[in-house]
């Protein structure tokens, strides 16, 4: 059965659009009115960071915003139960570490997110290898879990990983951490490419895409971008408003 | 290598035998690393059986321990502090290989195998320092670029082997992020690796992270509990009652447990009263690993703190998890108080300044030694002191201790 992310995601495919799914670091203050912004603006889902103690696959923006909504007193409970009150009509996708659903538990973890009203999940550091007691309980609460796919995979591997995609693909754009790059990395549309060319499902490039320009040469090969570090900047030094005016930027740079 | 290529068996009838293929001990261990990082550590996985079951690697290992770390380092029985003791103490004299650690014999195979997997450059975490100038060593000794990542408290509390690490050419970064810690070196050194990863090796200074780190790492060390074991019967004609080692990810420890796992010695790792893994934590996955962790109710990884740079580790290599799980090993920990006593007892009776992370297993020795009289104890001395004269010295100023 496809869920709703990924059915939300396969429509805008149809529709000859490309998906716009920027990130917020829950708990970072006005992190509720960015997402509002962002989703007026033109995002199609997104990605709700719970900031986590060692977040190894994020650069310094993220790692700060992480570090102070954690400061501030931010749980994973914190930041599911302000859900709700969000009001968005788009589909939201939890990004977090491993260790915060192991400690809580696989099904009471995954419990919570739908309780929350929370589609989809995306763990960068459980591998194929390692998902299996997470993705069961995942699969039997309905919650979508995101595979990711790196350009260092063999070709063999991205089938495995693709077949056990729910929501979207993520792929990842480069050889690195998520942070801002001065240009897109020839990694980012030839992964993209390589996905495309064996599956199906939806697939959006994340980790060092900047700024609209990037965006757009990225959503010419995929089926839709996640902005990261872009956003999180614009929050961190500009506040909610930047980041809706940001949005609309990138919006109209893949729309064109 | 495919995931399912069933490979050869190591050690396959002691307790301390190869992880599955999953790289577990037991629950403990795995490989969670993002997935851009997947492959490297597979490769690595078949590097080094590859490496391990060739005769010349082995040769070439064993010879380079010998002329260039000094192995075997001597087994010292310590008759003075025996006798303080009442039991008889053997001393695995790690402190005196070159650069004054345990560290280097793992340092000099990861740098071997670095090489002929063909990468040029190495990253490493460290905290004490000690893994970091070993790292330092062998890169420059092998003509290898390194970088090294320090947290930045540790930059400060370990200044002379910063220096010394820069000396020899390696750069040092000093971490500005989390706990400023060893925790942190590691996640950076991870971030460093999952950019690099096509000419770096990961040069991983403990028996933790991701599969095969902990199992590779400790066949580097088991050198130590080889030598020791026979060290110990061709003094004692016997194997010893109780072998002690200190424990901040376990390395200087699994390798001279695996020299004796097997025997009736019972087997004891010390951990540092605010880094206590084993006894505080619960199962958890950071670093690669799923093992015991101290974190707070949600899962947050909790910062350690001890006086010794080296053990601060909120987590412990897998394999320790595991043997402490089935009860072969035990985990206690001791206060700073103590180890500092301990560092200075060691000093003035043996005229040996041990390092402090090492002070953790004298100190537990003293505190204990009234359960154990008349036994014979091996004690993993895993380093020296020099590194830590500057520390102590305003540690027992501010004691009123030192004039
Ligand atoms: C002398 C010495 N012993 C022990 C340790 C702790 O490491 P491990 O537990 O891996 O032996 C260190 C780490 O820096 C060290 O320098």
């Amino acid at each position: 059965m496809t869920g709703r992310l990924e059915a939300h995601l396969r429509e805008i495919r149809s529709a000859g659009r490309k998906a716009l799914v920027p990130y917020i670091t829950g708990g970072y203050p006005g992190w509720e009115d960015a997402i509002r912004a962002a989703a007026a603006n033109g995002a199609d889902a997104i990605e709700i960071g719970i900031p986590f103690s060692d977040p190894v696959m994020d650069g310094p923006v993220i790692q700060q915003a992480s570090q102070a909504a954690l400061e501030s007193g931010t749980t994973p409970q914190s930041v599911l139960e302000a859900v709700p009150g969000l009001d968005v009509e788009i589909p939201l996708v939890v990004m977090t570490y491993y260790n915060l659903v192991h400690h809580d538990g696989h099904r009471r973890f995954a419990h919570r997110m739908v309780e929350a009203g929370i589609s989809g999940c995306i763990l960068p550091d459980l591998p194929l290898e390692e998902s299996e007691p997470w993705t069961r309980a995942a699969d039997h609460e309905g919650i979508e879990t995101v595979m990711l796919a790196a350009p260092t995979a063999p070709d063999e591997r991205l089938p495995r990983i693709a077949a056990r995609a729910r929501g979207f693909l993520y792929s990842v754009g480069l050889l690195g951490v998520t942070g801002e790059r001065d240009s897109l990395a020839a990694s980012a549309t030839a992964l993209a490419a390589r996905l495309k060319a064996i599956t199906d499902v939806p697939v959006l490039v994340g980790v060092g895409v900047s700024n609209a320009q990037q965006a757009y040469e990225v959503s010419r090969v995929a089926d839709g971008v996640i902005q990261g570090a872009s956003v999180v900047r614009r929050l961190v030094e500009s506040g909610p408003d930047a980041v809706g005016d940001y949005v609309a930027e990138v919006r109209r740079a893949i729309d064109s | 290598m495919t995931d399912t290529a069933l490979p050869p068996k190591f050690d396959a009838e002691s307790i301390m035998t190869e992880p599955d293929l999953t790289g577990r001990f037991g629950e403990f261990g795995g490989r969670f690393v993002p997935e851009t990082l997947i492959p490297a550590c597979q490769e690595l996985d078949a590097g080094f059986r590859d490496a391990w079951t060739d005769p010349s690697f082995r040769e070439e290992f064993a010879t380079i321990l010998r002329d260039y770390a000094g192995r075997p380092s001597l087994l010292t029985e310590c008759f003075r502090l025996g006798e303080h003791l009442g039991l008889r103490v053997l001393m695995k004299r790690e402190d005196l290989n070159h650069t004054g650690s345990h560290k280097i014999n793992n340092v000099l195979g990861q740098a071997m195998l670095a090489k002929r997997m063909g990468k040029t450059r190495l990253v490493a975490e460290t905290g004490a320092g000690q893994h970091g100038v070993a790292s330092a060593t062998a890169a420059a000794l092998m003509g290898l670029e390194c970088k090294v990542y320090m947290g930045e408290v540790d930059v400060e509390r370990q200044a002379l082997n910063v220096f010394r690490m820069r000396l020899l050419g390696a750069e040092v970064e000093a971490v500005q992020s989390g706990s400023r810690t060893l925790k942190d070196a590691v996640n950076e050194a991870m971030r460093d690796w999952v950019a690099t990863v096509g000419n770096t090796h990961y040069c991983l200074g403990s028996v933790m992270g991701p599969h095969p780190y902990p199992w590779m790492v400790r066949q580097f060390h088991r050198v130590i509990g080889d030598e020791a074991r026979e060290q110990c019967r061709a003094l004692t004609g016997d194997d010893p009652d109780v072998v002690v080692a200190c424990v901040g990810g376990g390395s200087n420890a699994i390798g001279i447990f695996s020299g004796f796992v097997d025997t009736r010695a019972r087997l004891v790792g010390v951990e540092p009263a605010g880094g206590a893994a084993v006894a505080r934590g619960v199962p958890g996955v950071v670093h690669g690993m799923r093992s015991y962790l101290m974190q707070d109710e949600y899962g947050q990884v909790e910062e350690a703190k001890s006086i010794s740079a080296g053990l601060d580790y909120p987590g412990v290599g897998p394999e320790h998890s595991y043997l402490s799980s089935i009860g072969r090993a035990e985990y206690p920990n001791v206060t700073d108080d103590e180890v500092i006593e301990a560092f200075k007892l060691l000093s003035r009776i043996e005229g040996i300044i041990p390092a402090l992370e090492p002070a953790h297993a004298i100190a537990w020795l003293v505190r204990e030694a009234h359960t154990m009289r008349g036994q014979t104890v091996v004690l993993n001395l895993s380093g020296r002191g020099d590194k830590d004269v500057s520390q102590m010295m305003d540690v027992l100023t501010a004691r009123g201790e030192l004039a």
